[in-house]
């Protein structure tokens, strides 16, 4: 139980645990009920350690703590080895967070992802994302056997099957399905410009109820895409996040460009940056007026923030932007007894480290002895 | 700057290791990237798709002519005809279509773009890495196959089908007659329908 005023969305039993479910919702999760509500959501990605110490996780979404509604956990992103979404998630989840987990097709056959699917949700993972993920060629593994077992499409049909028909793709019954909100990517800055919303409609088809777009630096192709994503009605169906991001420099805005599958970066934006005396300052304004163009498109119910290395400007763009209109994201705060505990055992931690654990033990005896 | 430290902190990054792991390689030899490996030295795959519409007429003929011949494979036996008709099929398809023999021929809904010529092998419609000009992402010459497929579903008649999403490949069906399959489907089908009809 917790000591202190629950904050919304949140289980009054424990931050872990899943929401109440609601009618009309898919998931537990705080991100669908963000959502539903007809909030504009702020979800953000975490950069992935390459490391096995969890604190470096958690250090990692304490950055964003109380300015997202949900943090993706990237699954090999550029099919660059880091600390799987899985374990991500599971740290995640822990402490409370709203974690969106991507699941790649590139790595794991049907198999392995059905059995992820069902741990992740076990875990209370609320919100999965179905991507197919970058060739083995773009990472520092070119070497490594790409899988391709499923694409996005059946990921998303095989979850959604797994969800809502409460069987495996093979058609063997599930006792407890996994109740997920399911999300999947879009792309409106590549070729074939005039298929694109066509696929959107195909994802939502196969179960897609939130989408997150690739980097947008191309306003103008986006309202483009949005016009007839509405024509289609498809916005009615499905939540669209638009993907945002600051550059740091011109330099490696034209990397990005080159080498960065898929992302689409204006000469304007380029020139732009490098007419700027701080080019990082200029990036990041350059995010913001993004955004501002991006929130007022109708169609649009929430952007993702994809701040690699800044991450630490997330919370700025956030703020400057004025997205959240005041709304307070959940926010991960110790309970009076956490906290209480904390401030006693705070000495520990700036105790000499000489002390051994035998000697801590000791000295705890005699003083309650006394 | 907290970036800077990091960086500071661990002197080797991800893109030092990937740049050295390209210098490792002493030169590139042309045309050995997987996808190049296993891709015929001539297809027709482009003329395929630009001829989209005459060839979903012929497809059509040709599979009523194969229904047609349903009591001749019944008897010779679904089984024995398999592997004259896989050469047959193999080496056709893979001259007009690069054909990779999934055994589950979705070419009508693919405007007779094969899409498991595809490096990720997608059947539902194009990654989000195609590049500006149209090609892919993994191999920077070829077109990417769903720009061409889309390009062959509007020529098409039945054109829409490319919106119809596609279940994942069995890949149990690998290297089998999608012809004999198909057929062998459609002229139950027609049983049952008619058991159902009497």
């Amino acid at each position: 139980m917790m000591s202190r005023p629950p904050q919304i969305d949140e289980n009054p039993d424990g931050v872990d645990l899943p929401l109440e479910p609601l009618p009309g919702h898919s998931s537990r999760g705080r991100l669908e009920r963000v959502l539903r509500r007809g909030e504009f959501a702020v979800t953000a990605e975490l950069n992935p350690p390459d490391s096995a110490n969890a604190q470096d996780v958690y250090e990692r979404a304490a950055i964003f703590d109380g300015w997202v509604d949900g943090i993706n956990a990237v699954d090999a992103s550029g099919a660059n080895c880091h600390m799987s979404s899985m374990g991500i998630c599971a740290l995640l989840t822990r402490m409370g967070y709203a974690t969106i987990m991507q699941i790649a097709c590139r790595d794991r056959n049907r198999i392995a992802i059905q059995g992820d699917v069902l741990g992740a949700a076990a875990m209370g993972v609320g919100n999965i994302m179905c991507l197919t993920g970058d060739g083995v060629q773009a990472g520092d593994q070119p070497g490594a056997k790409p899988v391709f077992d499923l694409d996005c499409m059946s990921l998303l049909e095989t979850v959604r099957t797994m969800r809502d028909e409460e069987k495996f793709l093979s058609g063997r019954t599930l006792t407890t399905p996994p109740a997920v909100f399911l999300g999947a990517a879009i792309n409106p800055f590549a070729p074939p410009f005039d298929f694109r919303p066509h696929r959107l409609a195909k994802k939502i088809a196969a179960g897609a109820q939130f989408v997150q777009s690739q980097y947008c630096y191309d306003v103008p192709m986006l309202k483009n895409y949005m016009k007839r994503v509405r024509d289609m009605g498809l916005d009615e169906k499905c939540f669209i996040l638009v993907g945002v991001g600051p550059l740091a420099s011109a330099k490696t805005a034209r990397w990005i460009r080159s080498n960065v599958p898929g992302v689409h970066i204006p000469d304007a934006v380029i020139a732009r940056l490098e007419g700027a005396q701080k080019q990082k300052e200029e990036g990041k304004r350059l995010c913001i007026d993004i955004i501002n163009e991006v929130k007022e498109i109708t169609g649009v119910s929430g952007i993702h923030v994809m701040a690699y290395r800044q991450e630490e400007f997330v919370a700025e763009i956030v703020h400057d932007s004025g997205v959240l209109k005041g709304r307070k994201p959940w926010q991960r705060e110790p309970g009076l007894d956490d906290a209480m505990v904390a401030e006693r055992l705070d000495h520990i931690l700036h105790d000499s480290p000489s002390e051994t654990p035998v000697d801590m033990v000791k000295d705890a005896s005699e003083a309650s002895g006394e | 700057m907290p970036i800077d430290s990091a960086t500071k902190q661990t002197s080797i990054t991800q893109a030092t290791l990937v740049k050295k792991a390209r210098e490792n390689l002493a030169y590139r030899p042309a045309d050995v990237s997987p996808q190049r490996r296993v891709q015929r030295r001539y297809t027709m795959r482009r003329w395929s798709v630009r001829h989209a519409r005459f060839l979903e007429w012929v497809y059509a003929r040709f599979s009523h002519f194969f229904l047609l011949l349903h009591p001749f494979w019944n008897a010779v036996g679904y089984a024995r005809a398999e592997t004259p008709v896989k050469f047959v099929e193999r080496h056709l398809k893979g001259l007009m279509f690069d054909c990779r023999m999934c055994g589950q021929c979705i070419l009508s809904s693919t405007g007779m773009s094969c899409p498991m010529n595809c490096p990720k092998q997608l059947r539902n419609g194009p990654c989000g890495g195609v590049r500006s000009n149209g090609n892919c992402e993994v191999e920077p010459e070829m077109p990417c196959v769903w720009v061409k497929a889309w390009e062959g579903a509007q020529a098409m008649r039945g054109g829409e089908a490319i919106f119809h999403v596609q279940h994942p490949v069995d890949q149990s069906l690998r290297e089998s007659s999608a012809w004999l399959r198909i057929t062998a489907q459609a002229a139950r089908a027609r049983e049952t329908g008619r058991s159902d009809a009497t």
